[in-house]
């Protein structure tokens, strides 16, 4: 990126953020379903740990498969915190934050200094060993009854209580999240995790030998994206005000990886994008095969989400957001017009 | 069941000491093996025809996934690798789901069910069968890596791709090969565990969990090594079923994994050079 190309960028990015804050906060008054506000508050959720997903693959190039988990450890230390100890709501949410990020830390420091599989090993083993706990924990976690009558958050003294309060709630803390990831991937963080990361065109060996530590940057980058499932984690518990260990499972883990891989990795739009369509096209399915399909539920689902993130890997490794700079080199190859695209 | 771990951190092992993939639908083979057989096995065939259809199947399959998702990205990223056996095992989950639904399956004991009993312990044939079973693959394998053409040629490309091809192996060959062997070995032990098991469509992740763990423990680098870590890991989970409670039994195993993978990443019998056969 040359210096001159820099505040075009940032108009561009500025004009783009604009616009999406319109789109969001305008949707609410074109419709007054709740269910399409109870999908978008869920496509917020989800975005907000796809972002912290997205920082991780795309800039820390480290699959984890523990999002889930950490979005139920942010779920449950609300709802145990505020309905077991009385605690304010607001309190709760920001204490599930470090729990989170620490035990981010303690997985992450020991084994980002190893090679690139280790971690997804090591967060699918702690996936399963934090849902077995959300499970069997039953005097504290309700097991699979779960715990209910978790208290609504309020903002002096205005409680939130329905689904549009939720909507702004959610969106406003997307929106915050975004602005800080796109500042961490500017920043010096950011930098020096482009430098090891092969997708922009980096080296690891030729980044440490220039002083940068990668395993420090992964580490606080994974630790990053723990906190950001942590929070979205505390906002799902104090919207739906009961919760189960059903949404913290690995498939839900899994689910999270491929709306990153469809928006495209190391996007942060890629990662709302990515929420987007993949809440759509799962409420798609729901509406369309049990009418299309005898007797079918969720396999069809299922399969659908490991096609869509085979034939992504396979023709558009950069996901969605790239997109329109294949059409064009697409377009231009057609038109029999010799002109390098820039990915 | 830690046998049953240690053929899945085997065929985890042959794939990645070959290809650098970490296959996430190594445990989804095992799965197919025991869906297949007991489907051809309650359509009237015997028992042998069974195991030994389903067995090539899934070597097929195996073939057919390195084939079609992990050949056309190869050389991509580790990430993108991982993500692409996760795409692949979520669709053979699925698939199998429309197949077969979510019940439990099982066959008949192989030969009979008349406990066997050595000096007051009294085994169960399946499980013996099982044990031995594994220990003749483990040996099986470690033959033909040390004594055939094939297998040394596989080794060669193992350690040292680019040597390999040098002299005329065709490393790429032994991606394809690796992906049908390990998927074979899946299938076998698939069949064999099913008396025991009564294993179901979801059984597949947690299996290539297990294995993993198994193989991380053996240290990658050596066929011994993933056997004892598969029985370790097997031992472990009883003990821990019976001391702690059964409904814990997964995570303390997954508590091992992580605990060797902090202090001993290279596993607790593996070298200095890990990562090879």
């Amino acid at each position: 990126m040359t210096l001159r190309g820099i505040p075009e960028t940032n108009r561009l990015r500025r004009g783009a953020i604009t616009l999406f804050v319109i789109l969001v906060s305008g949707l609410p008054l074109a419709t007054k379903s709740t269910y399409y506000l109870t999908i978008g508050n869920f496509i917020g959720l989800y975005a907000i740990v796809a972002l912290g997903l997205a920082l991780l693959i795309g800039y820390a190039g480290q699959v984890s498969m523990a999002q889930a988990a950490f979005f139920g450890i942010g779920a449950y230390a609300s709802a145990i915190l505020t309905t077991k100890y009385g605690f304010n709501p607001w309190l709760a949410l920001i204490i599930g934050l470090p729990l989170g990020a620490s035990i981010a830390g303690i997985i992450g420091i020991p084994l980002l200094k190893l090679e690139g599989h280790v971690l997804a090993v090591a967060t699918l083993a702690l996936s399963i060993v934090i849902y077995t706990f959300f499970v069997q924990l039953r005097p504290i976690t309700g097991g699979y009854d779960g715990i209910g009558g978790i208290p609504r958050l309020s903002i002096g003294g205005f409680v939130l209580s329905s689904d549009l309060h939720y909507y702004y709630l959610i969106w406003t803390f997307v929106l915050i999240i975004f602005l800080l990831s796109s500042n961490i991937v500017n920043s010096r963080v950011g930098r020096a995790l482009r430098s090891i990361h092969p997708f922009f065109g980096g080296s690891e060996i030729a980044a440490q030998s220039l002083g940068v530590s990668p395993a420090k940057y992964k580490v606080q980058i994974f630790m990053v994206s723990a906190i950001y499932a942590s929070l979205s984690g505390s906002l799902y518990a104090h919207w739906m005000t009961f919760i189960n260990p059903e949404p913290f499972g690995i498939f839900i883990s899994i689910l999270m990886l491929i709306m990153v891989t469809i928006g495209g990795m190391g996007s942060l739009w890629g990662a709302i994008i990515g929420a987007c369509v993949i809440i759509l096209v799962g409420e798609l399915f729901r509406e369309l095969v049990p009418r299309l399909v005898q007797g079918a539920a969720g396999e069809i689902e299922i399969i659908a989400y490991g096609l869509i993130l085979v034939l992504i890997l396979l023709f558009m490794p950069r996901g969605l957001v790239s997109a329109p700079a294949l059409f064009k080199g697409w377009a231009a190859k057609t038109m029999g017009r010799v002109r390098r695209v820039s990915p | 069941m830690g046998s049953i771990y240690a053929i899945v951190g085997i065929g985890f092992m042959i794939i990645y000491s070959v290809t650098r993939v970490v296959n996430f639908a190594q445990g989804e083979f095992l799965m197919l093996g025991g869906m297949l057989s007991t489907t051809f096995h309650l359509n009237g065939f015997p028992l042998g025809i069974s195991i030994l259809l389903s067995v090539v199947i899934a070597t097929l399959l195996g073939m057919f996934f390195y084939q079609t998702i992990i050949y056309p990205i190869r050389g991509a990223p580790a990430f993108a690798l991982i993500l692409m056996t996760f795409g692949g095992s979520i669709m053979i989950r699925g698939i199998a789901m429309l197949c077969w639904g979510t019940d439990p399956r099982s066959l008949p004991y192989f030969f009979g069910a008349n406990p066997i009993r050595i000096s007051g312990a009294i085994l169960n044939p399946q499980a013996v069968w099982v044990i031995v079973s594994t220990f003749l693959m483990a040996v099986g394998i470690f033959l033909f890596f040390r004594f055939t053409i094939h297998g040394k040629a596989f080794l060669a490309s193992a350690t040292n791709a680019f040597l390999a091809t040098l002299m005329g192996i065709k490393t790429e060959r032994m991606g394809l090969f690796s992906f049908a062997l390990a998927a074979c070995l899946g299938a076998l032990a698939g069949a064999i565990m099913t008396p025991l098991t009564f294993p179901h469509v979801g059984i597949g992740i947690h299996l290539s969990v297990k294995g993993f763990t198994a193989a991380l423990i053996g240290g990658l680098n050596r066929i011994e090594g993933v056997v004892a870590g598969g029985l370790a890991l097997g031992v472990l989970e009883s003990l821990g079923a019976g001391f702690v409670s059964s409904g814990y039994k997964d995570a303390i195993a997954l508590v091992v994994l992580l605990v060797v993978l902090t202090f001993r990443h290279q596993g607790l019998l593996g070298g200095a050079e890990a990562g090879r056969v």
